[in-house]
């Protein structure tokens, strides 16, 4: 049976340089049951050595949480690519790792913070994960196909670190499954804008770095269940599955 | 000046365009926002940047630019040669950073302006 979910599919931790150090496990977990979703998604900054923790906090609460991650390609794109199952993120993160020069300043980036189910620190991320890799955009996004993952481009409609910001427009026959709307561009701004775009799937989230952010923006998902293929499934409207206007 | 003049005396390697180098130059861009380069580059800019992604090619054909040119060692992925050799978009190289390489060209009588 298939009903609506509300999803947020681009939250960062605190081993996001930039994300705040209570985006712990525990913390937003439960302010996500709080303001009433159904799935979140972690995507920290070339890195996911935090979603096993957040896995766990998840399913204790019944809060599904997707283990993902927001990849910097060479041209200095955000790509967010999300999993059903952490072994794929893995494989990712260490194709990511391979490809990702430099070490966190952290008083000038922000601290790592590596973290358990119980938001108790256990380590510190030592790479700089605000780095660009030095992986092309279409690699990532092939890769992640191929590890049955979802790629969405994040904030296209922001200029910064964005597919359309770095590159002016969708390179012909990428196999993105869909694009994100930030929270500073509203539903209707959005159609008109990116009317040519219209083929792909918009989906919109909060890419908090805050507790507060959290929900801030997300997407209604007609679903099955909460799954990332399902999600997958949505984003090119098969089997009944779709984003919910 | 045109490209192919730009080219011998800065000793630029040409990648790709080999038969598009004599346009004449109107005057320079630089910036590695592709999207920055839609709004802001002229007809006959000689583009200057460190993207490497066949999506720089069709902006500069888009534009109708003289020609591209990567600096710090750069060199365009296999698609952008590819496409640029089809669209006659030359893609010159040099192993000199943006800034230097700007200032020599500028030093030389390219300007940011443009004419139009």
């Amino acid at each position: 049976m298939l009903r609506t979910f509300r999803v947020d599919l681009h939250i960062h931790s605190c081993l996001s340089p930039c994300g705040d150090e209570a985006m712990r496990p525990q913390a937003i977990v439960h302010q996500a049951l709080a303001v009433g979703l159904d799935m979140i998604a972690i995507c920290d900054h070339n890195s996911a050595e935090n979603v096993n923790a957040f896995m766990s906090a998840g399913s204790e609460k019944g809060l599904t949480v997707l283990p993902g991650m927001e990849i910097t390609s060479k041209e200095e794109i955000h790509l967010l690519a999300l999993f059903d199952r952490p072994e794929e993120c893995m494989a990712l993160q260490e194709l990511v790792y391979q490809n990702l020069p430099g070490e966190n300043v952290e008083e000038v980036f922000g601290c790592q913070t590596v973290v358990n189910e119980r938001d108790e620190a256990i380590g510190i991320n030592r790479k700089m994960l605000i780095g660009a890799t030095l992986l092309p955009l279409e690699r990532i996004v092939s890769f992640v196909g191929s590890l049955r993952g979802v790629t969405i481009a994040s904030h296209i409609d922001r200029q910064a670190f964005s597919l359309l910001g770095q590159l002016g427009f969708i390179p012909e026959g990428i196999l993105l499954d869909g694009l994100e709307i930030s929270r500073r561009t509203s539903k209707e701004e959005a159609k008109e804008r990116f009317h040519a775009y219209q083929g792909f799937s918009f989906v919109r989230s909060s890419d908090a770095h805050h507790l507060e952010d959290i929900g801030k923006n997300v997407t209604h998902f007609l679903l099955e269940k909460t799954t990332s293929e399902e999600v997958r499934l949505a984003l090119h409207y098969r089997e009944g599955r779709r984003v919910v206007e | 000046m045109t490209v192919f003049d730009i080219a011998k005396s800065f000793g630029l390697e040409t990648r790709a365009g080999k038969d598009h180098l004599h346009e004449e130059v109107t005057g320079g861009y630089a910036s590695d926002l592709l999207s920055d380069v839609i709004a802001h580059s002229r007809k006959g800019n000689l583009w200057i940047t460190i993207q490497t992604h066949p999506n720089i090619v069709a902006v500069a054909a888009m534009k109708e630019l003289a020609g591209i040119i990567l600096t710090g060692g750069r060199e365009p992925d296999p698609e952008a040669l590819r496409k640029a050799e089809e669209e006659g978009i030359p893609i010159l190289v040099s192993p000199v950073f943006t800034f230097e390489l700007v200032g020599r060209l500028y030093q030389k009588g390219i300007s940011g302006r443009s004419p139009c």
